[in-house]
């Protein structure tokens, strides 16, 4: 048994990926890691990390100083809390979003996949249709149908995640859907309608598992997608109010004015907040990718130790022995 | 450059010593779960004008010793030794030597001609571009030297054919242009990787004639990798027996079939089927089973595949008449495209039947509805052919051969874990085996789980689609045995599927020849292997090579006489 529990930690994702990593991979992947896991600690943290809550009201625009570490916005909020309390509401976005698009991307994916005929036919031109749309556009629409621009905290966030659920279901679901398609051919999906299993029987326990490897891949490419989009709606002004929610991307445009007055607390430090998690992501994403694909992985050297054997009987053999080729 | 060119000239001046020499050459890959040996310590020499085979099962590591001889190893392995062709140490030398060894001294000809070509290029722009590689050639001489060059290989109106795409030629002819394209700048050394294996019987037979006049006729030494012992006995004039990275034994061809010294090669050749030898049907006179239920009747069966607009449709089954009945062991030959395939996917209700009439059990397959045929599936068991693929990776052993119980019969989970551990043992695994995974197994261990899942609900019919062709030949001879074993045992009719007339006759009792798509002949096993009545099934036969090259050398003859009448 204790084999088994064994190989299954070392099978998951992330783990599985590090131990099989080597050189600069393996750096950029534990570099992605460290940034992600900072990221993740300073949202579950945010209430004790944060010197102020982030709707407190202070003296306008003051510089950084020992009261306000990285100064205060034109709005009179501390700019580190707003900063700190900023993580929370980008992991709450990413995870509803995430969960919303990977239940339904999958579930469609394999039926339209396995079902096939006009039901595929249908939602294939549908995903399609949604992904002509520039993503931030549609964001932008759905969040005007969902909360009339602006709201709670709560409602703010869940508008943001299904502005985003909606641009990424097709994603999801053309992974699925072709994973599906393919692994429908397989001999071991045959041979299980060859036994009688029905449909419902054969996409939920042969292709479902089969077809999710690529998952954990796409959902660190999207988190940091999901970031981008979130603080791009907050930007453009569609995002939560600041009394609601801390988000970067609102400070952000109430930044903007301030730079030419050479303010620059109030803009680089959500800035920076967002670039960083969105490379920190990013990183990890790439770099599974590379380590899914055993072309790009990089190895280390066979034969270190291997013993140097007998040069070869010629006139043409060169001083070294052991040449890679 | 010119110095490197020089030198070579300077080399290959040099006729009499042999074209290539294998000195202590080890190679080793990187891989997750460590250093790799392939190939430990092999040494071997070929003259010119000689064939040498290499044979050995998966994993001996006579691939990786052919690739080093063209330099054409991974990154991930590491060689040492020497690889001396010449005079030139293969391993050793810059890149641009390296590339002027090719194609000039060394070339290759690979297993599967239709990914071996570039479908965009036409033949002759292919077979032109090893000489471009080597020199200037205006287009009009490359043009005239490929055309030459079809013409040495056998392909007819070579100045028409050498503007033919790939895909416009047959899969034989595309092997001749490889070998052609390999001819071009007359080297000493052809390396054949597997040349034969993705072609039929019937192509086999040309491709190797061909290869023996490369020999004959150019003076061009082989290096032949092969797993086929029957090619083998065909083509090589010394075999070099490889097993696990090592060279196990080396003899000249007819030593080795006749006295083998090692065990492994004795154990190699033993579990090699021959035609003729071993068979199920021997001494019978008449149909066995005839008086017993009838399961699988086809009558004018025809199948067709739909065409694409506007095309017409395929035919791939055409007016196909035949019958199993329980007990008996039904072989269906054929060569790829014959349809043989389609029709046992077709019994299991994998394909739709089109035409004429299929009665299954009783159950008219032309009118066939998933729901109405469900509760007959569990009197069908199906073997696939590649045992890895037809394993759902991400479920144990035991869960794969519970997973019928657990569909059609309504048993204790403590009842199933009972019933699969007795599978298991009914097919010689551990029942240990249950917890583990697919990959955990090697290819007979799966093949054997394989026929334990086809078995679990004790069906009356059995389908067998090449269930022992991804298999090495000592494994297939055990699994072989145990499927002969278990069927007398529990006495299923079953569909043994394959292309191999070897060991079909091994297995059945009757035994159908298919040919596009049409059954040109019938009868007992032995019957039909033995005096083959249609002009296909005797060319079919003939074509064979039998491990055995004193034996070979006469049915070669049988078959050329067969070919010119």
């Amino acid at each position: 048994m204790s084999r088994k529990d064994g190989s299954l930690i070392q099978r998951l994702p992330v783990i599985s990926h590090l131990r099989k990593s080597v050189g600069l991979q393996r750096g950029m992947l534990v570099t992605g890691l460290i940034i992600s896991a900072l990221f993740l600690l300073t949202a579950a943290l945010a209430p004790l990390i944060s010197p102020y809550g982030f709707a407190q009201h202070f003296d306008t625009q003051q510089p950084p100083s020992s009261a306000h570490l990285w100064g205060t916005t034109s709005g009179g909020y501390d700019v580190l809390s707003r900063v700190v309390w900023g993580t929370q509401t980008a992991v709450l976005v990413i995870v509803v979003a995430v969960i919303l698009s990977i239940f339904l991307g999958v579930a469609l994916g394999l039926v339209s996949g396995y079902i096939g005929g006009w039901l595929d036919r249908i939602l294939v031109v549908i995903a399609d249709a949604i992904y002509a749309f520039p993503t931030l556009l549609l964001a932008i629409v759905m969040s005007i149908a969902i909360s009339q621009g602006r709201s709670s905290m709560l409602g703010g966030i869940m508008a943001a995640a299904i502005s985003i659920t909606v641009v990424f279901i097709p994603q999801y679901f053309r992974v699925i859907r072709a994973e599906t398609i393919r692994l429908k051919a397989e001999p071991f999906v045959e041979s299980a309608m060859v036994v009688g299993a029905s449909s419902v029987r054969i996409m939920a326990r042969h292709i479902y598992k089969n077809a999710t490897r690529t998952l954990p891949l796409i959902f660190t490419l999207n988190a940091s997608e999901a970031i981008l989009t979130l603080a791009g709606l907050g930007f453009l002004g569609f995002g939560i109010e600041p009394s609601s929610a801390a988000e970067w991307g609102y400070d952000l445009n109430k930044a903007l004015s301030d730079t030419t007055a050479g303010i620059w607390w109030t803009g680089v430090f959500p800035g920076a907040a967002i670039v960083l998690t969105v490379l920190g992501l990013t990183l990890v994403g790439e770099s599974m990718n590379d380590l899914n694909d055993p072309r790009l992985r990089g190895r280390r050297r066979a034969g270190k130790t291997a013993p140097t054997a007998t040069a070869g009987p010629t006139a043409n053999s060169t001083p070294e022995n052991e040449v890679t080729v | 450059m010119r110095r490197h060119a020089e030198q070579l000239d300077e080399v290959s001046d040099v006729t009499d010593g042999p074209v290539l020499s294998i000195e202590h050459l080890k190679v080793t890959f990187a891989t997750d779960t460590g250093d790799v040996k392939a190939v430990d310590d092999v040494s071997l020499t070929v003259a010119p004008a000689e064939i040498v085979a290499i044979v050995g099962e998966s994993g001996s590591g006579k691939t990786v010793t052919a690739k080093t001889i063209l330099g054409l190893l991974p990154e991930t392995a590491i060689s040492s030794g020497a690889v001396l062709i010449s005079g030139n140490n293969v391993i050793s030398v810059t890149p641009r030597h390296l590339r002027q060894i090719r194609g000039q001294e060394v070339a290759m000809v690979f297993q599967e001609p239709s990914t071996a070509l570039n479908p965009v290029f036409t033949v002759g722009w292919q077979i032109a571009e090893g000489l471009r590689a080597h020199g200037k050639v205006s287009k009009k001489a490359a043009r005239a030297r490929a055309i030459e060059a079809l013409g040495k290989v056998g392909i007819p109106e070579p100045e028409k054919r050498v503007d033919y795409y790939p895909h416009q030629l047959s899969g034989g002819q595309k092997q001749r242009v490889v070998i052609a394209a390999a001819l071009a700048l007359n080297p000493g050394l052809i390396v054949a990787d597997e040349p034969t294996t993705a072609l039929d019987v019937t192509v086999q037979a040309e491709i190797l004639e061909l290869l023996r006049d490369c020999r004959d006729i150019f003076g061009t030494s082989i290096v032949l990798i092969t797993h086929n012992m029957g090619v083998v006995a065909d083509l090589a004039d010394r075999v070099v027996v490889m097993y696990q990275g090592d060279v196990v034994e080396e003899a000249d061809a007819i030593t080795l079939f006749a006295s083998p010294k090692q065990d492994y090669t004795r154990k190699l050749l033993a579990a090699v089927p021959h035609l003729g030898r071993n068979s199920a049907s021997a001494g019978l006179t008449e149909r066995a089973h005839q008086d017993s239920e009838v399961l699988v009747q086809a009558r004018d069966l025809v199948i067709e595949y739909p065409g694409r607009l506007g095309t017409p449709a395929f035919r791939a089954v055409d007016s196909v008449n035949f019958s199993i009945s329980a007990g008996e062991v039904f072989g269906l030959v054929g060569e790829s495209g014959s349809g043989k395939t389609t029709i046992g996917r077709a019994i299991a209700g994998l394909n739709k039947t089109t035409g004429g009439s299929l009665k299954v059990l009783g159950y008219e397959m032309l009118n066939f509805r998933e729901r109405s045929f469900r509760p007959l599936r569990k009197e069908i068991g199906f073997v696939f052919q590649d045992p890895a693929a037809s394993f759902n990776p991400q479920l144990s052993i035991g869960e794969c051969v519970a997973e019928p119980i657990l569909i059609h019969e309504d048993r204790s989970p403590a009842d199933v874990d009972k019933r699969v551990a007795e599978l298991l043992e009914a097919v010689q695994l551990p029942k240990s085996y249950a917890d583990r995974y697919p990959h955990e197994l090697s290819g007979g261990q799966r093949q054997r789980a394989s026929l334990a899942r086809a078995l679990a609900l004790n069906p009356k019919l059995l389908i067998a689609d090449e269930p022992t062709s991804a298999l090495d030949v000592s494994v297939q001879a055990k699994v072989l045995e145990l499927f002969k074993e278990i069927q007398a045992e529990f006495g299923f009719a079953a569909l043994f599927i394959s292309h191999d007339l070897a060991v079909v006759d091994i297995l059945s009792h009757w035994v159908g020849v298919l040919y596009k798509g049409k059954m040109v002949e019938q009868g007992i096993g032995s019957e039909v292997m033995g005096r083959p009545q249609d002009d296909y099934t005797k060319r079919l036969i003939a074509s064979l090579p039998v491990p055995d090259p004193a034996e070979q050398a006469k049915r070669r003859e049988a078959h050329r006489a067969l070919l010119l009448s």
